[in-house]
Order: C-alpha cells, then structure tokens, then sequence
C-alpha cells in the first residue's frame, strides 16, 4: 500500500515505513538507545530529502523519548533539576543548531556536514565503545582485575557557578550541563538524533552521575531538546513530515518492546560491544561515501518557485 | 440564462466555422483531464492527449512544468573527500519537461526552429544568472538535464505520438509520484515542411488535494502551530506506548 507524504512529496509504502520504524525500534529497545543515528541514515537512503529526514526524526524521537522516560519515572530513576539545567542549554544549541542548518542548505553544504558529524561523532563514540567493550569481554574472563578510583578531581570541578543536584547527590558547576545540552542541542538539529551515544557518557564521566539516573535522565533532556528542534524545523524550515513521523513512532514502539525484551538475553558489555559495531558500521559507510568518486558529480537544488 | 449561454455557445462554434477555412492549418486537442490530483494514494499518473488534424502533417507535443529556479554544483576532491564547489544557477528552468512527436525530432525540424519553439531536450530554456563561458554553461546544463532525468522529471526519450489514421493523433504522457505542483503547458505543435505551421497550447493544473494537500497547507502557512501538533501527537502516541506496554 502506496502512501503520499506530503512534505518530503515522494510515495512510499506503508510497510516498508512501518518495518523500518520497526527495525529500528527493535534495535533501540536492544540497545537502550534512541535509534536516530541509524534511522535518518536509513531515511536519507530510501530517498527521504536529508532536510526532511532530519526534521522528521526530530518529531520522531519525541514520542519515543517519551515512554522512555515514563518508564524510568516509574522507577523513580529521573533527575529532574538535573535535567532541566540540562535543557537550558540544550534549547540554545538547538535554536543555534537549526540556524546553522538552514544556512548550510542555503550553502548547498548540509549534506556534507550532516555526513561529516555522523563520521566525526560516530565514529569516535563507536571506537572508544568498542575499545572498551571489549576490556570489558576480556576482563570480565579474568578473575580479581583491579578497579579504577570512583571519582577523579579534574579541572572540571574548578569552575564556577556551582549548583547543588541531590537526586544525583552532585555538588557541580552549572556550566557542565549547561555545556552538554547546548551539545546535545546542536547535534539534534544537525544530525536528527537525540545524542544520547554522547550525552550518556558525558554525563557518566564528565559530571560523574549515579549510572542508574543517567538513562532517564538523558531521556527527559532528549525528550526536550527533540520537541525544540522539532518545532523550530516545521516553523523555520518546513521540513517535518508529520505523517512519515507517525508511521515511524508506530512501527518504532513496537519494536522498542520486542527489542527490550530480547535484550534480557544479551549481557551489558556483549550489547555494548554489538551497538558500538552497528555504530561503527554506519560510520564507516558514510565515510566510505564521502571519499568514494560519486556517480554523478553534479547536484541541483531547487532555489526559487515550485517545489 | 442557459438558453443564452447556449446562444453563446453557438455563436463560437459559427464563427470557427467561417474562421477554418481562413486559416489553412488546423489542429484540435484535449488532455483526458486538465487537473493532476495529488492524493495520500497518489504514486503518479498517465494523462492522455489526443487530437486531430485537417490534412496531413507531423506533430509534436511538449509538456512543460512550473518555472522554478535550479541550483547546480559541482563536487571536487578537496583532502580527500568530495565537496561541492563550483556553483552556477539558472532561471526560468522547466520542473518538469516531457515531449513527444511521431517522427524522430531531427527529421522533423531544423534545429533553430527547434530552438525556437523550445521543443527538444537540447532546447530547453534556461537561462544562467552568472556571466560564464559557453562551455561552462553547457557543462552545467547537461548536469542539470542529466539530474532532472534521474528523478524522473525531464523525459529520458522522446515519447511517442501515434496516429489513428491520417487525422487523428494520441500520446500518452507519464507523471511521476514527485511531479512538482503548479500550472504546466502542454504545446502541440503541427509540422510541415520542417517548420511549425500551427500550434495549440492546453493548460494542465498539478495540485495536491484533499488530506495530503491539507497537511501540506497547514506546514507551509502556519509552521509553529503545525510544528506544536506534530509534538503534541508524538508525546500522545508516546505516552500511549507507554501506558499500554506497562505490565510487558
């Protein structure tokens, strides 16, 4: 069954869309991640314009942060202080985020930097990931190996500003959070994900948080900084397709619970291994088409009149 | 008021009556429809023109889109990977570009009467806003035809026009499922001696309708509050996923 979207103006089939969401979903739940990186790829890859793709996956990602963080609330695992310091950056680096992104199209260089993030940023995540999955495997085999200090003093407990959050029992400079949602923010709009491959790791080792927050907390400050973004691109750049977004949080929910439940049967560091591959995967394909002599080297842009 | 209508009606069709024979060359068509709907089903359509002529001659048909602004860019090797660099615009360039005739549009027509009458992919107008040398203005024009081919809206090859006979003609003309909105012009023309000796140009409405066109509307003219809804329906499905799946 064919369907019309109306703002990326190409037909697609409903199931194709809705296992796509799927798909993705599935992988999500997997991993407890937001699934963006690979879906506006995989978007941009059937056909969907990037701009559109971005757009999208943004109004997308709301729906799915939400029952994240319905289900983390109910367990009472969300720092809500934390979280909204959090947004008070991240609402900057979107609406900076978003101005950078129509600019660029205006540049005719978005689809360059959209696949030069996902290289840089992927990339890098993907290998540290795996890098220290992979200790992880290796140490796990061996028994009584040695654990690192809890909590390190850096420069980064110097600054200024400081902010107490008790739900995470932090005593820290606002700046980091701050600092961390603008980046948040900024990736959102830029690259259609929600950023938690970055923002948990940050807020594991850079504002050093109790693990069992940082998931529904990353979500709530996702949840955020996707329903900022999503609305500045509809009202800026027109470019979220409201129907492909439905069809993608359908098949993504449902995939979502599959893909929690079959994550009972993986251990944590197999599945971070196994993320930091996928990760790894799509980086590597960007990268190879950046370098790759494409087919065609010219591209046209439609500036002015009717679409 | 119908009786004058008809009265009008009538009145037209007498005067083409005494007006053909004046006029030596004549030619009449119609599009099976003069209005493309693009509906949620939408996945393309095929329109169909058919026509008549009063002696015998060739013909051709070309179908031309909204005028639209293009951008062209070139990619280059730059530290290793590719990046567009050099950049030419044009105007006035065709969304959308099909023709059609019964003979090859070499044997029919010299190619500066070609040019005139725009038929012909190597005849397109498109004008470059920047002053560039021929060659490179050809270049780019050949990446933008070359574009437009691989997204289905410039036709790859001449159609066909068929003739029932000596008189009457037909050509079917394909639109894809991104066929962009707006008014197009469908031209015929009718050749003879390798010049145009008659020509009818037929109007044809491409325009998103119904539940498609109405989401397309409320995003173009009311972006924030399109943006709000789009949220608010995602927090809604969200929250319902997570209602629903809370004992799973």
């Amino acid at each position: 069954m064919q369907i019309y979207l109306p703002i990326a103006e190409m037909s697609v089939n409903v199931f194709w869309v809705l296992g796509l969401g799927a798909m993705v979903g599935f992988l999500s739940g997997l991993f407890g991640v937001g699934g963006g990186f690979l879906m506006t790829p995989l978007l941009i890859f059937i056909g969907v314009p990037p701009a559109v793709a971005v757009g999208t996956q943004a109004n997308q990602l709301v729906g799915a942060g939400v029952s994240g963080v319905m289900y983390h609330w109910r367990k009472r695992n969300v720092d809500v202080k934390l979280g909204l310091v959090m947004q008070a950056g991240g609402i900057v680096g979107t609406v900076l985020g978003v101005m950078l992104f129509g600019m660029l199209q205006r540049l005719g260089h978005i689809d360059l930097v959209i696949s030069l993030s996902y290289v840089i940023f992927l990339g890098g995540i993907s290998g540290l990931m795996l890098m220290e999955s992979v200790r992880a495997l290796f140490r796990g085999r061996r028994k009584g190996a040695t654990r690192g200090k809890l909590h390190h003093h850096t420069w980064l407990h110097g600054l200024p500003f400081k902010m107490r959050f008790p739900r995470s029992r932090l005593y820290i400079s606002v700046l980091l959070p701050v600092g961390i949602g603008f980046i948040g923010g900024v990736l959102v709009a830029i690259m259609g994900i929600g950023g938690g491959f970055l923002l948990v790791p940050a807020m594991i080792y850079i504002l050093g948080m109790p693990t069992t927050l940082v998931a529904g907390t990353s979500l709530l400050q996702i949840i955020l900084t996707t329903g900022v973004a999503a609305v500045l691109q509809a009202a800026t750049n027109h470019t979220v397709d409201i129907l492909l977004a439905m069809m993608l949080l359908i098949g993504g929910v449902l995939g979502a619970q599959l893909g929690s439940r079959a994550s009972g049967y993986l251990k944590g560091e197999q599945a971070r291994a196994l993320l930091a591959l996928t990760v790894l995967g799509v980086a590597v394909k960007l990268a190879v088409d950046l370098v790759l002599t494409p087919d065609d080297l010219y591209s046209i842009t439609t500036t002015a009149g009717p679409k | 008021m119908r009786a004058r209508r008809w009265g009008g009606a009538m009145a037209v069709l007498a005067l083409l009556a005494i007006w053909t024979p004046v006029r030596a060359q004549t030619l009449v068509a119609d599009l099976s429809s003069h209005l493309i709907a693009i509906t949620t089903g939408f996945t393309g359509t095929d329109v169909v023109l058919f026509g008549a002529i009063d002696q015998p001659g060739d013909v051709a048909v070309v179908i031309e889109g909204p005028e639209t602004s293009q951008t062209v860019r070139r990619k280059d090797r730059m530290a290793g990977i590719w990046i567009n660099n050099e950049t030419l615009k044009f105007s006035h360039v065709p969304g959308f570009y099909g023709v059609a005739s019964n003979k090859p549009l070499d044997a029919l027509l010299p190619p500066a009467v070609a040019q005139r009458h725009e038929i012909g992919l190597d005849h397109v107008r498109m004008l470059p806003r920047a002053d560039v040398d021929a060659a490179t203005v050809a270049e780019f024009r050949a990446a933008l035809i070359r574009n437009k081919q691989r997204e289905g809206l410039y036709g790859t090859e001449v159609g066909e026009v068929v003739f029932l006979g000596q008189r009457l003609f037909r050509t079917s003309i394909s639109f894809p499922a991104n066929v962009p909105i707006g008014l197009y012009t469908v031209s015929v023309y009718l050749i003879r001696n390798q010049d145009v000796v008659g020509a009818q140009t037929t109007p044809l409405a491409v325009s998103k309708i119904g539940f498609s066109a109405d989401i397309f509307d409320f995003a173009q003219h009311n972006g924030l509050a399109y943006g709000l809804l789009g949220v608010l329906l995602a927090v809604g499905a969200g929250w319902l996923a997570g209602s629903v799946f809370r004992k799973g």
